[in-house]
């Protein structure tokens, strides 16, 4: 009773915001419907790069760590508003407000405070000429979002960055404030302590089946549409046969790189092609390497997170001269998803030469481990899925963000929730990201995906 | 090591385990912690007073629009300063601090074009947004923060916007700076003293400082003595500058 007193008494919390919205809003109401709902929604990590804690993906049995292959915690971690879309930038915005409050957000008494060691280092992201025009006309977007952009030219870059060689960068954009890297997994342990706090169950296991009741309506145009509705999820229990059937009320898609397989256990793409019901969720996993080296010359402590016009990226790792960078292969040379093994040569052909050439001190350098993780590329136009599905009324999305789910996370997070409670958007309007998009053929393309 | 931030209210809130080392957190479970685990009330009335400071020192952080629109953002930036305890010199004039009441003379309001020099935060509650008054003062030359307790690495990112009158920066004794927090100073050109002494966040105070140094070739660099990482043997010297490789 004191409980509920001081809840209503205490109104809005700290930063003006109602005592409900917290992420995941199970807080909002303390009366019945509300903790029903709790015990019947699938507990989930909304965020791109995030796997559903059903494990969800077809790993053999002897991956019993659900996290080992998950995209968040195999992350770079950097988080930059340096793209291209407004809504990212939003995103990208709410979520570097969220990481810096981390510990009035996620403040579970009793538990230490959550250390996520942010870089504020920024990004600087470099273009050749024929980048120029479209670097400058991305400038312009972020600033009006209020991102804290300037432009660079190759001589304020040589000043700047004596390491850096300016030759073949015609502009650069570096990002001075609420840009950096961070550590994902102490992202990742603060959010599940602190829903654990809550009240929310952890399951594991992986999703094998949707147990779902149809429904058909008729469309303004007279045509028929089958509305799918999720019941059950069946969850097979790790090294056994046997498989929990849960009941849930909300289903949230926020496998990763496995969404895609997900989607089609509960029915999203069956049906003719070209129409709503034959459009598949074209989410799927591309395998991304990364490399940390040691370079004793290698440049200093204000390093940026360093993308150049090639594609190759690097950041410092730490105080000892260790850095960590890869690049993107093209289309054609995409490796096989169906392990996490590593390509050495990639890094001799493809990374090493253009970050060598960039800063001559990494012509000396030496490898000293590596690790590969997933995308959850969106083969559409690399950018999330966000919302519901139109025919399976109650799975919602929140998947496909090709590279930066990490960093949109938080906000990716609050933009769900809110849809699942009201019905709509309204911290940030992620209408774009709808699943809609597929099926109309409308593109928010990005530019800048790493 | 102190934790700076509950000093009047340690055993209420969780956050007093701030700097403590884990097994601390383990044995002895006070009667409170019992109490707040069993009863819903209990937690419920920890986390009422945990949000009620959190409050606290947004509410000393807030921005003084009215003085800011009437006297501009000098006598707006020093009043804020002043109202938080610290001290503030304007350019031509002595020191101005409040006195042990907390009471300070409003004759600055006179001058609202003459510029601060100079501003003593050290010891305030000054938080990420509370800088907000101070990145106003575009002719700031000194400023020192030590012993704050909110300043943090996000507080370090924003100020490069003073990085053109900028020149002399203290920072000891502030518990949240880290070394990633001191990598944005490199904004800061015309530093020529920096001081980053008793910074219990740095993880390798030694190596830190060279960096520093190394980033601001410009600026004297006050802090560890660089033979602090090497007191021990010449094994744990070449473990101590490669730093360990994260998984």
């Amino acid at each position: 009773m004191l409980r509920r007193s001081l809840q209503f008494a205490l109104g809005r919390d700290v930063l003006g915001r109602g005592l409900g919205t917290h992420r995941g809003g199970s807080t909002l109401d303390w009366n019945g419907k509300m903790s029903e709902i709790k015990k019947k929604i699938q507990s989930v990590l909304p965020g791109g790069a995030w796997t559903q804690l059903h494990d969800t993906s077809y790993l053999p049995p002897e991956h019993s760590d659900v996290y080992s292959q998950a995209s968040t915690v195999l992350s770079v971690g950097g988080i930059r508003q340096q793209f291209s879309v407004p809504e990212n930038i939003q995103l990208s915005l709410f979520s570097i407000d969220f990481l810096r409050n981390i510990n009035e957000y996620l403040a579970v008494v009793d538990d230490p405070p959550l250390d996520i060691q942010f870089n504020p280092s920024g990004y600087l992201l470099l273009a050749s000429e024929k980048g120029a025009a479209v670097l400058e006309s991305n400038v312009r977007v972020q600033r009006q979002e209020g991102a804290k952009v300037c432009l660079m030219s190759p001589e304020q870059l040589r000043n700047k960055f004596p390491w850096i060689n300016p030759e073949g960068v015609a502009l650069a954009s570096y990002g001075m404030e609420h840009e950096g890297w961070f550590d994902p997994w102490s992202l990742l342990q603060g959010l599940r302590r602190k829903v654990q706090s809550m009240g929310v169950l952890f399951c594991q296991g992986e999703v094998t089946r949707f147990v779902s009741s149809s429904n058909h309506a008729e469309t303004p145009s007279g045509e028929e549409v089958t509305l799918k509705r999720v019941h059950e999820v069946h969850v097979k229990i790790d090294h056994s046969l046997e498989y929990q059937p849960v009941e849930c009320a909300i289903v949230i898609n926020a496998a990763g790189a496995w969404s895609g397989q997900i989607a089609e256990l509960a029915g999203v793409g069956k049906g003719p092609p070209g129409t709503l019901q034959g459009t598949k969720l074209p989410v799927e996993p591309r395998k991304r390497y990364v490399y940390l080296w040691n370079c004793p010359q290698g440049p200093g402590l204000e390093t940026p997170f360093v993308i150049d016009a090639s594609g190759a990226y690097f950041r410092r790792e730490g105080l000892g001269n260790n850095y960590l960078g890869g690049c993107s292969p093209t289309e054609e040379e995409e490796p096989d998803p169906e392990n996490l093994e590593v390509d050495h040569e990639f890094f001799q052909d493809k990374v090493w030469p253009p970050l060598a050439q960039r800063v001559p001190a990494f012509e000396s350098l030496k490898v000293r481990s590596a690790w590969a993780g997933y995308y959850d590329y969106n083969t559409f136009d690399q950018n999330g899925v966000v919302g519901p599905h139109p025919l399976v009324v109650n799975m919602y999305f929140a998947t496909g963000f090709s590279g930066h789910g990490l960093q949109q996370a938080p906000a990716v997070g609050r933009a769900v929730a809110e849809m699942v409670l009201h019905g709509n958007f309204q911290t940030i309007n992620l209408s774009p990201f709808l699943f809609n998009r597929f099926h109309l053929g409308e593109k928010v393309h990005e530019h800048n995906i790493i | 090591m102190a934790p700076v931030w509950n000093q009047g209210t340690r055993g209420i809130h969780g956050l007093s385990k701030a700097v403590a080392p884990e097994d601390s957190q383990r044995k002895g479970r006070s009667l409170l912690q019992f109490l707040a685990d069993h009863f819903y009330d209990v937690q419920a009335l920890r986390e009422y007073l945990l949000r009620k400071q959190v409050l606290k020192v947004h509410q000393k952080n807030r921005p003084f629009t009215h003085i800011k629109e009437r006297f501009g953002p000098h006598a707006a930036g020093a009043y804020f300063i002043l109202k938080q305890g610290g001290a503030v010199k304007f350019q031509g004039k002595e020191w101005i601090r409040p006195n042990t009441r907390g009471r300070f003379s409003l004759d600055f309001l006179k001058f609202p074009e003459v510029p601060v020099e100079a501003v003593d935060a050290s010891g305030s509650a000054i938080n990420y947004h509370g800088l907000d008054n101070l990145l106003a003062l575009k002719e700031l030359q000194s400023l020192w923060l030590r012993h704050c307790p909110h300043v943090d690495d996000w507080c370090l990112s924003r100020l490069h916007s003073l990085a053109n009158s900028l020149q002399e920066l203290s920072l000891a004794g502030c518990p949240r700076i880290s070394e990633r927090g001191l990598a944005c100073l490199h904004h800061l050109q015309n530093l020529r003293r920096l001081d980053i002494s008793d910074l219990p966040a740095v993880s390798n105070p030694g190596l830190t400082q060279i960096l520093v140094e190394e980033m601001l070739p410009n600026c004297e660099v006050l802090g560890a003595d660089w033979t602090q990482g090497l007191r021990l043997g010449p094994e744990e010297q070449s473990r101590d500058t490669a730093s360990p490789i994260p998984a």
